[in-house]
């Protein structure tokens, strides 16, 4: 893949930082506003996809970009999973509500969810980049 | 309200068989958008923006892995054969579908109507939920602290359909005839 | 109750791809059709004349009513889901392809290696 015209690549050049920090503030604000670790997570993923898309990729940056991709969902789902088993630690059940709930309604508030949420959005931007990264190399004529 | 549902849905069933029936898969996977773009109205309408934005994003990726696939393959579709042995099929179709849609209504005649079902638990989670969570959006909230076990278990499995399209897609250790 | 069997309808037009079609393409199709279908259903029994989305906020009249949140969370999780679900059979698919030279399941039963 050599990638598209030139004048796809400037707007997706300038479009993708803010579909990132889109989807960062989403997940950020996941337990005041609609959206959440799910919406972020595909948000972003969006966003990478579309990098990919203008600019096509070689076998080089598919290969470092699925390792990184793959490495970020296992991360992703095992601190979804720790933030679960610390409830057990900490003298209760799985998926305890043990951090302070802070006062409501406002940014740092809520205990575990906004930890869950970024561990949600880390995992499933990561799966579904690492889905398309892996369909991307999808070459015919090498039969198996 | 109800009357833009329902041309809504009608738009959704006419897009479905315009996306099955089509002769070349390219247009059949474009007539799924309609299907998808019609369903994020829906939600939205039916005040439910989050699954909106998570809707719309997942459609548009859905279409782009759908085109690559058919781009790098084919855009035919196979031939259809007809013969005795497919009006046979067709009648006991057809016998399936009133079956089914007999039965769904029986079911929603007993059901409470549209837009006044009892939610007993939407209730509880609504008036409580800010409480024993602490966070303002409710969808966060059951998803993440009273049903956090679902979520887990959609992670999961997530995980493994990535798992899964690795191992099928990879080029490293096949056997090269 | 029409909103309700029209969307068993869209499940049954996704069937009816299913049963009928013999392109992996189309039945992939067909998948997601019926996919949207249930979300659809869900997010309609959730629903509440008047109600608002189940969002707080400081500011909210008393006696607001909310629509169900429960049946929402379920399908947010499911959409995701059913992308990957979609993304492996699609990679199935062009295996399948890469193998066969078609779409045709008629012409995969033959399994010779």
């Amino acid at each position: 893949m050599k990638g598209m015209s030139v004048i796809v690549k400037q707007i997706s050049r300038l479009m993708y930082p803010s579909i990132l920090v889109l989807g960062v503030y989403i997940i950020l604000h996941g337990h005041l506003t609609p959206g959440g670790g799910f919406a972020g997570g595909v948000l972003i993923a969006g966003a990478f996809t579309l990098l990919v898309l203008a600019y096509g990729a070689d076998e080089v940056t598919t290969a470092r970009g699925k390792w990184r991709a793959t490495l970020g969902e296992s991360i992703g789902i095992f601190l979804f999973w720790f933030i679960a088993v610390l409830g057990i630690v900490q003298g209760g059940y799985f998926f305890l509500n043990m951090v302070n709930h802070g006062e409501p309604l406002q940014l740092f508030s809520a205990g575990i969810i906004p930890l869950c949420n970024i561990a949600i959005g880390i995992e499933v931007s990561a799966a579904l980049f690492a889905i398309f990264i892996t369909m991307s190399v999808l070459k015919l004529g090498d039969k198996v | 309200m109800v009357t833009a549902l329902i041309l809504l849905i009608v738009l959704m069933i006419l897009g479905a068989i315009a996306a099955l029936e089509s002769k070349d898969l390219l247009s059949g996977i474009i007539s799924l958008g309609i299907i998808g773009f019609a369903l994020t109205v829906i939600f939205l309408i039916l005040q439910a923006p989050d699954l909106a934005i998570v809707q719309i994003i997942v459609e548009t990726m859905t279409l782009v892995i759908l085109i690559a696939a058919v781009m790098k393959t084919t855009k035919a579709d196979t031939v259809e054969t007809f013969g005795k042995h497919s009006i046979f099929l067709g009648l006991v179709g057809l016998v399936f579908v009133f079956v089914f849609i007999w039965t769904a209504v029986k079911a929603f005649q007993q059901m409470p109507g549209f837009g006044s079902m009892p939610l007993r638990m939407a209730s509880e989670y609504v008036n409580n939920g800010l409480a024993l969570t602490g966070a303002g959006n409710l969808v966060a909230a059951v998803i993440l602290d009273f049903r956090a076990y679902d979520t887990l278990g959609e992670a999961t499995v997530l995980f493994t359909s990535v798992v899964g399209i690795t191992a099928v897609l990879r080029k490293l250790g096949r056997n090269r005839v | 109750m029409i909103v309700f069997i029209l969307a068993v309808l869209l499940f049954l037009v996704g069937l009816y791809g299913i049963l009928v079609k013999r392109n992996i393409i189309k039945l992939a199709i067909g998948l997601i059709i019926m996919e949207y279908a249930v979300n659809l259903f869900f997010v309609l029994a959730g629903y509440r004349e008047g109600g608002t989305a189940p969002i707080l906020d400081g500011d909210l009249a008393p006696g607001t009513v909310f629509v169900d949140p429960l049946p929402q969370a379920l399908v947010l999780t499911a959409i995701v889901i059913g992308l990957g679900t979609t993304a492996l059979l699609v990679s199935f698919a062009v295996k399948i392809y890469e193998k066969y030279d078609t779409f045709d399941i008629r012409k995969i039963r033959k399994l010779h290696g």
